[in-house]
């Protein structure tokens, strides 16, 4: 792996596959039945110019877990940012007092330009509509805890244009051969460029507006929130919101073994009456954070994992 | 009357030819040369071209282009060449080379890049996806570049 994490491109599917089992191995550690001070000594830095409660929290998580610490940017409210720093003038200064940093950043490509000022990792926690990396590794993790394989009918619903989890995991899915169907009204279709890259490698792709005759023969369905934070204007985003709604009602001629995941927060777009299913899978997949970026951390510091865990 | 007559031979400079025709000002903004004190400059537009149909020229006394400089005019005029003149003479010929990345030529067109944040201070950098059509992408947001705006955001 390249020493920054930016978009799926800097993984093989070796090192994915690697990382996953990694994860795998790492689940004790990960629910605290086990003490793994892998990383004692090491100082994650949390830049987070967005806000964020699974992705700043797991990162935390997964530091301390492994003996680690963990120091944060704060509210932007109380740091120089408000005062009209630079994000190189930010970064250059996180560069020199950890040994690995997170951002998420409003602006997109915020998380390469972080990694041409620093010599430490930068992991990408998402940047703007861009990309969201980490965020692959824990919907990977939980799609093959769930069917031990990737190459599977993977709908992804809803917001596919702003939403950068959905922009890293189909990169990621199309490289495992995996069936990719985009359902979003056109205003907030999968970007031009994406699909273009995604055919460009081979990969199966349908595009669709119709969430319910897509559902039958989908082995996950990955719904996600449209972001009203990412519309120029109100209005516009009035004319999408709710657009896609999953309750139980609807998966009445789903496959057993089908799987709902969603990044969360979410809204309303998954009804609570579908938590108590065994189709929902994405409070698995929030805990999934803390283990793929337990892996993930391991790997970069070049830490050997045991395979076995005494208590 | 051929194009080069339209305007008189240079004793010693650059000779911009084969600039895609009504390009010639925006040319001369790459290139930095402004009205006010800047070398004698003779500009000729939509003459007629056997390759291209029409084309501008552009003549600057005294100053010698670079392969640099003409390099960065590979956004609007990719098939531009120049020739250096050096006492009424054609001393060298050079021609726009195909780069990997352009770097602090244009500006990101989408206006969320980091890029377009304010006062951040790394170089613009634009990879080169084709050449013939160009086709450009961020280095940093990865974005497809809109190449009608792009001619907006040249620096």
């Amino acid at each position: 792996m390249a020493d920054d994490l930016i978009t799926m491109d800097d993984l093989t599917n070796e090192q994915i596959d690697a990382l996953l089992k990694d994860a795998e191995k790492l689940l004790p550690a990960a629910n605290g039945e086990v003490y793994l001070p892998l990383l004692e000594g090491k100082l994650l830095g949390n830049m987070f110019f967005e806000p964020s409660t699974r992705t700043r929290m797991s990162f935390e998580t997964a530091m301390k877990r492994l003996g680690g610490n963990v120091v944060n940017l704060g509210a932007l409210a109380s740091s120089s940012v408000t005062k009209g720093e630079t994000l190189f003038d930010t970064m250059k200064m996180v560069d020199g007092y950890c040994d690995v940093a997170v951002l998420r950043h409003p602006r997109q490509g915020a998380a390469q330009y972080a990694a041409d000022a620093c010599t430490i990792p930068i992991l990408n926690g998402g940047d703007g509509a861009g990309h969201h990396p980490t965020q692959t590794l824990l919907d990977l993790f939980t799609i093959k805890q769930a069917h031990g394989k990737l190459d599977l009918n993977v709908v992804m619903v809803g917001d596919l244009r702003y939403g950068r989890t959905v922009h890293s995991l189909s990169h990621a899915l199309s490289r495992f051969g995996a069936n990719l169907t985009f359902i979003a009204p056109p205003a907030l279709g999968m970007p031009e460029e994406i699909i273009e890259d995604l055919k460009a490698s081979g990969a199966s792709i349908t595009v669709s507006e119709d969430l319910v005759s897509n559902l039958p023969t989908a082995d996950v369905v990955y719904m996600t929130r449209i972001q009203k934070e990412r519309f120029p204007d109100e209005d516009e985003y009035l004319k999408v919101a709710g657009i896609y709604k999953l309750s139980r009602k609807d998966l009445k001629d789903v496959k057993e073994s089908m799987i709902i995941m969603h990044p969360l927060p979410r809204v309303d777009e998954i009804h609570p009456n579908v938590d108590s299913t065994p189709h929902a899978a994405y409070f698995d997949q929030a805990f999934n954070g803390v283990v793929a970026r337990m892996a993930l951390l391991c790997y970069l510091f070049g830490v050997t994992i045991p395979e076995e865990m005494s208590q | 009357m051929s194009e080069m007559r339209r305007v008189t031979a240079i004793c010693n400079g650059s000779v911009i030819d084969h600039i895609p025709a009504g390009a010639a000002l925006k040319v001369l903004r790459m290139l930095r040369i402004k009205g006010k004190n800047s070398n004698p400059v003779s500009l000729v537009m939509n003459v007629p071209s056997g390759k291209y149909g029409a084309k501008d020229i552009i003549k600057v006394e005294d100053r010698e282009l670079t392969q640099e400089e003409l390099d960065r005019l590979s956004i609007i005029a990719p098939h531009a060449s120049v020739a250096i003149i050096r006492n009424y003479t054609v001393a060298k010929k050079r021609s726009v080379e195909a780069q990997n990345e352009l770097v602090n030529v244009a500006k990101c067109t989408f206006s969320n890049c980091i890029t377009n944040g304010n006062r951040e201070p790394q170089s613009h950098r634009l990879t080169v996806i084709s050449v013939d059509p160009l086709q450009l992408r961020c280095h940093y947001c990865c974005r497809a570049q809109d190449m009608d705006a792009i001619i907006d955001n040249l620096l």
